[in-house]
């Protein structure tokens, strides 16, 4: 340790101004943070906070690969009633006769009917279904890859051939709808699923069909497809609307 | 410039340098910021330890998961960016041997824990700036900065750095372990708050304005012991005592 004499004037003065740093230090630290706290909100969340997440989401566009599929896991034993988290948009009375998922692309709009989406080409998955408030659940699923979906249906690309950046979804009702960017979503293990651990989806977990993408948390895996559109635009989302983040990408 | 007229002088030491300080302290709202919203975060999910509706409710902990989830997600490159400085520093400057336990530093650590805790009197030699007990923590201090980042990101990013969540053993093991490193990092800021203010202004200063007075009675001033200057200076040639 360097040792060294100073009188007590200049000891006292190189205290003094230390201090008054301090004081700088946490005044500035409680202001900055109480500015923030209480300063304009962006979507219920301050707007900050919302820059931070757009960085994240940059971040994430040059690190992360959005069609990385997720770990695979062991199945769960058929049959196990998937967790029921929320049932937003899901009050009306399904009909599976009358049902019809409505597909918007650029000019292209038409419905499809359950058996029309259940012949196109089925995939299985085992999956961690990973939710925002931090619980996580291994799930079997069926159903059809959005890219698949996609590609039979020709939709997903605008005129010149390029895809729209933008998926949108929704309930029948309105009252649930999810936007998510279109590279997730041509993932191996993005899927409109029709099965659940086996068994036909139960109409509190989306009957007839469900988005599940595991590279995002649970709050992007809209239950009951009523539409689906594609867009220039980010569409709206539900849960981001309420303060959580828009990416949401695992 | 009034060193000459002033007839008194005083002896002192460089005890903290400027990184070593500037990182210290903004590493306060820091890590109080990553705890907080840890905190608003953790009761959407209180799976480990129960948080009581009332306790979450006095804390203003319930329904502020959006909020939580902002917080740590901004904070986190702050946290992370100022603790890479500070390691780097510490690696950069030879000053991490001052921090490192040394052979000698579990016995003397328990001795420091015994004489704080009244059992015995005497408190061992110290070869440094700091204690046995004080290498201890800070080293400690350091590694759940470090486990705490890899197990966040081991969590934040479960699919795109699977590889990391599975050796922790897995998304669950990782939350778990993120979880266990907060309560540690809370225990640590509990002793170290209960040290500092035993310890007194002489101890503090060296925190906020970096040097000690060797002619007083604080921890560092007892280098002038004989035996511990042979001992800081077997340190200074890279001797592990």
């Amino acid at each position: 340790m360097k040792k060294h004499l100073v009188s007590r004037e200049d000891l006292q003065r190189r205290l003094f101004r230390s201090v008054v740093a301090g004081f700088v230090f946490i005044t500035f630290a409680l202001g900055t943070f109480l500015t923030i706290r209480y300063g304009p909100l962006d979507r219920k969340l301050p707007v900050a906070l919302r820059k931070a997440q757009s960085f994240n989401e940059k971040v994430a566009a040059e690190l992360a690969n959005p069609e990385r599929p997720a770990p695979c896991k062991e199945a769960p034993p058929k049959g196990t009633p998937p967790r029921v988290n929320g049932l937003i948009g899901l009050r009306d009375d399904v009909d599976g006769d009358t049902y019809r998922v409505i597909v918007d692309s650029g000019a292209k709009h038409f419905e499809m009917t359950i058996d029309e989406m259940m012949k196109l080409p089925r995939t299985e998955a085992v999956n961690d279904f990973k939710c925002v408030e931090g619980w996580t659940a291994v799930i079997q699923y069926a159903g059809v890859k959005f890219k698949d979906f996609m590609k039979i249906k020709g939709v997903g690309l605008r005129e010149d051939g390029t895809p729209y950046p933008y998926v949108g979804l929704e309930t029948p009702d309105k009252k649930y709808y999810v936007s998510l960017d279109s590279k997730s979503m041509m993932s191996d293990d993005t899927v409109i699923a029709w099965e659940m651990n086996g068994a036909e989806l139960e109409v509190e977990n989306g009957y007839p069909f469900r988005l599940i993408i595991p590279s995002k948390y649970g709050i992007k895996n809209l239950k009951r497809i009523g539409r689906i559109f594609f867009s220039d635009e980010r569409p709206p989302d539900y849960w981001n609307k309420r303060g959580y983040d828009w990416f949401s990408g695992l | 410039m009034s060193a000459e007229r002033s007839p008194e002088k005083i002896e002192i030491v460089e005890k903290y340098s400027r990184w070593v300080r500037y990182t210290h302290w903004l590493n306060v709202p820091f890590l109080f910021i990553m705890i907080w919203s840890g905190l608003l975060i953790y009761w959407a999910n209180d799976e480990y330890v129960r948080m009581p509706q009332w306790l979450a409710q006095a804390l203003f902990l319930d329904h502020r998961l959006a909020e939580g989830l902002g917080w740590h997600f901004a904070i986190m490159w702050f946290y992370t960016f100022n603790g890479v400085v500070y390691s780097f520093y510490l690696f950069i400057s030879g000053e991490w041997r001052e921090i490192v336990p040394l052979k000698r530093s579990f016995r003397d650590a328990i001795d420091v824990v015994k004489h704080d805790l009244k059992l015995t009197g005497e408190l061992p030699p110290q070869p440094g700036k700091i204690n046995g007990a004080q290498r201890f923590a800070y080293t400690g201090a350091l590694v759940l900065g470090v486990f705490s980042v890899i197990t966040g990101i081991a969590i934040y990013k479960p699919v795109q750095v699977q590889w990391l969540t599975e050796a922790l053993g897995g998304y669950r093991a990782a939350r778990l372990e993120h979880f266990i490193i907060m309560n540690l990092f809370c225990l640590f800021i509990l002793a170290h708050l209960l040290q500092v203010f035993r310890a007194g202004w002489a101890n503090l200063r060296g925190m906020i304005a970096g040097f000690d007075e060797v002619s007083g009675s604080s921890t560092s001033a007892r280098e002038s012991n004989a035996e511990n200057a042979r001992a800081a200076e077997a340190i200074k040639r890279g001797e592990n005592l």
